[in-house]
């Protein structure tokens, strides 16, 4: 089996199937991209993925573990982190304190240890140093050395995604769901993610999960692309399967005359 | 200079020496205090501190954590009757009757973090403000706890009572000593506490849930340490307080005391460590002080009592309290939303820069 796989996932909403019979897998460190229109349960997958739904049917499979039915901080302790389609971040931390979040399930601190931390010897400032240091390679990797202090809610839009990803980068996942990292970007800050996604995938070793609107980003970087239109799965295969696709051409383009 | 070198910086108690050495003048000055205040004062003082604990308490659970208490009084109660009857029934030393009190107080504050897990807002405020209000009725029906009457607190005994071991404190300005004390503790390590890993948590959980739940943190343990650790702070303060006061009954621990607990920290600023204190320091002093003071004031402390002995009642300006309060409050919350904490952080911000 498949590093991660996703096998016949069912959802349905009320009379709507949002998901239906959904399976792909995805080999270790590769970008795999899921495309559709609005409304096709793209953001549904990764919801069931992370644990936030529970699907009606199916499996997640990640290293041979079904993490169907687990609570979503078990699912983020077994290697699964995710960014959100319209930022969710602490909006009143500090940059500093929303990647540390990220950290949290690889920290120790209690309230005991926590509350006497006293002097630098202590085993929770130990702990805060070691995690920090951590920390800061991400502040490196994403560019965010200006804004480690500031409130995540005075940031600007492209820079809260770039605090969003760093903070699921933080947690070292195995597997890291991108819910349209690229929505409401510039050019210029596109190009950037793109390269970032793909330095992600080189240093970091993780397999990606990428939601995507935007054709020149996904056709790039994608190892495989799932193309789904109402739940139900189109095709899977290579960008170039997917650009010669009919269906996929008819879902986007609506169908020729 | 701002300059850090060091990722202890961050999360340092002192930043800088200047900090260092104005904490170190703040703690002498309180040490002090004692010896040139009258003895009301230090009576006063006491109050203030323990409602400091108890503040920097609930800040944890509604500033930090973004849940709400109305039965932060019940906590209150069984820390004061806790303390007091393990003492007396049992002997304990102060400290161990304090911690074992408190320990309880957390215990109710985790069973009634249960229900915060499905309650949001004012379905929450419901559910605790049922807890507080049953907690003060139970105490006040059952004999063990001294019913209606209330309880005399027992000599507060260091050691242990009646063996060779035994160390009483008396009067308040004694008490004033061992409360700072406790005091100064339980805020560092509540700043500590926000500082780390379950501050962080805490925080997160205030933000977006679904978000912390989603990077691992776990919903059901850190909403319900949320109040257990709240309800540990008011279980302290509470058992200090009996101590203060000497004499309490169930109706001390009343709904208009947690809805002052409230007002403290909404108008100290939420959230804040040093909002919490500021806050306690202000309302405390208000409700214990402002009436007197009023009434000594030239023409306006004459005229409002006759205005209040007309319309309110015929003991004086006991309603205007309450009525000041309401208005100082709604101002705060106009005017500064981030409460006196806001007004403290302008104030640093002025310096900083002065004379430009």
């Amino acid at each position: 089996m498949a590093h991660f796989c996703v096998e016949n996932l069912s959802i349905s909403f009320g009379g709507i199937k949002a998901v239906n019979n959904v399976s792909f897998e995805v080999e270790q460190n590769k970008i795999f991209s899921i495309i559709g229109p609005n409304g096709s349960g793209k953001t549904t997958i990764f919801n069931m993925i992370s644990g936030i739904y529970k699907p009606n049917e199916g499996g997640v499979f990640l290293e041979n573990e079904n993490l169907v039915g687990l609570r979503p901080d078990t699912i983020a302790r077994k290697g699964v982190a995710r960014t959100f389609q319209n930022i969710q971040l602490f909006g009143n931390a500090t940059v500093m304190d929303n990647l540390m979040l990220g950290r949290h399930i690889h920290m120790k601190t209690g309230i005991m240890s926590g509350a006497f931390m006293l002097g630098r010897r202590s085993p929770a400032a130990k702990e805060e140093i070691r995690h920090r240091e951590v920390i800061e390679h991400i502040i490196d990797f994403l560019d965010l050395q200006a804004l480690r202090d500031l409130f995540v809610s005075n940031l600007p839009y492209g820079k809260r995604k770039l605090v969003e990803l760093g903070r699921a980068l933080a947690l070292e996942p195995k597997v890291l769901l991108l819910d349209e990292p690229s929505a409401g970007m510039n050019t210029e800050e596109k190009d950037d993610l793109r390269i970032w996604i793909k330095d992600i995938q080189e240093d970091y070793k993780v397999t990606i999960l990428l939601i995507e609107h935007d054709m020149n980003m996904v056709m790039g970087i994608s190892d495989r692309i799932l193309a789904i239109n109402q739940g139900v799965k189109i095709i899977e295969g290579t960008p170039q399967e997917i650009q010669r696709n009919s269906e996929v051409i008819a879902a986007y383009l609506g169908e020729e005359d | 200079m701002d300059m850090k070198r060091d990722y202890y910086e961050d999360v340092e108690l002192f930043k800088s020496g200047t900090i260092l050495v104005w904490t170190v003048v703040l703690l002498i000055f309180l040490f002090t205090l004692a010896i040139y205040l009258p003895s009301y004062n230090i009576y006063l003082l006491n109050i203030i501190m323990v409602n400091v604990i108890l503040a920097v308490g609930l800040n944890i659970l509604v500033g930090y954590t973004g849940q709400i208490s109305l039965g932060h009084a019940g906590f209150f109660a069984i820390g004061a009757y806790g303390t007091s009857l393990i003492m007396i029934h049992l002997h304990f030393p102060f400290i161990a009757a304090l911690i074992i009190a408190a320990l309880i107080a957390a215990i109710f504050g985790f069973i009634i973090g249960l229900p915060a897990l499905r309650l949001e807002g004012p379905y929450l405020a419901i559910a605790t403000l049922g807890f507080g209000l049953t907690i003060m009725h139970i105490i006040g029906r059952w004999d063990i706890f001294g019913g209606r009457m209330g309880i005399t607190a027992p000599p507060l005994d260091l050691g242990i009572s009646g063996s060779s071991m035994s160390w009483v404190i008396q009067g308040d300005v004694k008490i004033y000593y061992l409360i700072l004390i406790i005091t100064v503790l339980m805020v560092i390590g509540a700043r500590n506490m926000m500082k780390t890993r379950v501050g962080r948590a805490f925080m997160s959980i205030r933000d977006d849930d679904i978000a912390a739940e989603v990077m691992g943190v776990n919903l059901t343990i850190y909403k319900t340490m949320s109040f257990a650790v709240s309800a540990f702070y008011a279980g302290v303060a509470g058992g200090l307080y009996g101590f203060v006061v000497g004499f309490f009954d169930p109706f001390t621990f009343n709904l208009i005391l947690s809805i002052l607990f409230l007002v403290m920290i909404t108008v100290g600023g939420l959230g804040s460590i040093m909002g919490a204190i500021m806050g306690a320091i202000l309302i405390t002093y208000l409700q214990y002080d402002l009436l007197k003071n009023v009434e000594n004031l030239p023409y306006v402390g004459g005229l409002l009592m006759t205005v209040s002995k007309k319309w309110f009642t015929v003991i004086g300006l006991a309603n205007f309290s309450s009525i000041a309060l309401g208005l100082i409050m709604i101002a705060i919350v106009i005017f500064e939303p981030l409460g006196m904490f806001g007004i403290w952080i302008r104030i640093k911000k002025y310096w900083k820069t002065w004379p430009f």
